[in-house]
């Protein structure tokens, strides 16, 4: 192991000795580390008896991970907290981390057992009998986490449609490089802005990869709210729908295996309000763009230097894809 | 003029060498970041292909769209984004609508051939 895996493997037998009651911890494995998380994966035993569990916390084990539009950790924990409350399906949260346990801005919860893997849900014949369910499953968690009462949440940043469309723009045009479908997609944007008539918790990357299916049960944990923000809610709707994340499979617009009708039945079974399909489209048209531009800002984080991976400069050459999506969207008849 | 092999044919092989070669000896992330950069190098071999005559005509697309004798690709490309976010062209001026189906078709021949739109789109012709 290295250094700083036995450095966290000696901090966290200190909190489960403290907070869980066990002796030690076993199977420390980091899971997957970016710039902004680091997902690892550990055992507790008590009573003979293992147990999973996973500890996200901020990289190399840092005060906070906090960024421009990323919640820290902290505010992720909260927001998983207050959702189960709410009725959505997560894992549970089962310790927070306190500077004192020296294991950085964190927290530790369940290891739930299912399939993240986006092209298996779309494509495996494990799931072949569940996935007509799970269009209307992720509309009734999305209806769920919308209702989370907006009082009760930590400090977000509030970022309705006009935000999100100037954030973006304002990358697109440092970026330089002239791509007249993003401006035609700009265009038509500012002109279908919905009204700010519903504002609430959106998760803000509610997509297939970023949700947890079981082959029996469908949904079993929505995961990765660090871009949860104040907005219009049907944000989450547009997002699923967004090709990129189909994993090929085209004509199921909800993550690949679902209708968008199939979504907002479920959304409306649980609780939500009637969803128009324009509204739908508007975000799915941002979503679709928004890849589009991140593809572009990767590129540059290849061209400073900052990042100079093969996969980093490849990236760049994906913004085609999302311009493709977006003539779909916007110019197919 | 330059010497033989054309630019094509060592873009070809080293792809190919890297496909056949070296993936099948690695393994874990150098395995996964191989396979990245033989990909790559296939985006290089498209556009060798294609890139030429496709940027030939676009140029030709764009003058005649944008009423100018400009030559030069990015600068047209510039104007074009410009003329969009002002307003002055939309879906509906004559041409635009087929000219941005066209560019990005050919992107994508070159990006990346087997994005599902892209398949959609060959199969209802609109190329």
């Amino acid at each position: 192991m290295t250094d700083a895996g036995e450095q966290l493997a000696e901090a966290l037998t200190n909190v489960a000795g403290k907070h869980f009651g066990t002796a030690g911890v076993t199977d420390l494995k980091r899971l997957s580390g970016g710039a902004s998380q680091e997902t690892w994966s550990f055992k507790i035993h008590k009573d003979g008896e293992a147990e999973s569990l996973i500890l996200r916390r901020a990289p190399g084990g840092t005060a906070s991970n906090a960024s421009g539009t990323a919640v820290g950790l902290e505010t992720e924990a909260k927001l998983i907290q207050l959702s189960a409350e709410a009725g959505v399906v997560v894992p549970t949260v089962r310790y927070v981390a306190k500077p004192e346990d020296e294991i950085g801005s964190g927290f530790i919860m369940n290891h739930v057992h299912g399939e993240t893997l986006g092209s298996k849900i779309v494509r495996s014949e494990d799931f072949a009998s569940v996935r007509p369910k799970l269009a209307r499953q992720c509309g009734e968690a999305l209806a769920k986490l919308h209702a989370v009462p907006v009082a009760t949440l930590p400090t977000l940043r509030f970022s309705p449609a006009t935000e999100e469309i100037e954030r973006y723009k304002e990358v697109y045009k440092t970026h330089g490089h002239p791509h007249p479908v993003f401006d035609l997609a700009f265009k038509w944007l500012g002109n279908n802005v919905p009204a700010d008539d519903r504002v609430t918790l959106v998760h803000g990357d509610f997509r297939n990869g970023n949700i947890m299916f079981d082959a029996t049960d469908g949904v079993v944990a929505v995961l990765d709210w660090e871009l949860a923000h104040i907005g219009d809610p049907i944000e989450d709707m547009g997002w699923i729908c967004v090709n990129s994340w189909r994993f090929g499979g085209i004509d199921k617009p909800v993550g690949g295996f679902g209708s968008r009708e199939d979504m907002l039945a479920g959304y409306e079974d649980a609780g939500g309000p009637k969803v128009d399909l324009e509204r739908v489209k508007f975000w799915e048209v941002l979503g679709t763009l928004k890849w589009g531009v991140m593809c572009t800002t990767m590129y540059e984080a290849f061209k400073t230097g900052m990042d100079r991976s093969v996969e980093r400069a490849a990236i760049g050459r994906r913004s085609s894809e999302t311009e493709m999506d977006l003539l779909y969207l916007l110019a197919a008849d | 003029m330059q010497d033989l092999p054309t630019s094509l044919e060592i873009v070809g092989v080293v792809s190919d060498f890297l496909r056949d070669q070296v993936l099948p000896e690695l393994e874990g992330r150098t395995r996964f970041h191989a396979l990245v950069a033989a990909n790559a190098l296939d985006i290089v071999r498209r556009e060798l292909e294609t890139a030429p005559s496709a940027n030939t005509m676009e140029i030709a697309r764009l003058q005649a769209l944008l009423s100018s004798k400009e030559t030069d690709l990015e600068e047209l490309n510039s104007k074009l984004s410009a003329r969009i976010e002002r307003g002055d062209l939309t879906l509906d001026t004559p041409g635009l609508k087929e000219h941005l189906w066209t560019s990005t078709l050919t992107k994508l021949a070159i990006d990346q051939p087997k994005y599902s739109a892209y398949k959609k789109a060959l199969k209802e012709k609109r190329a």
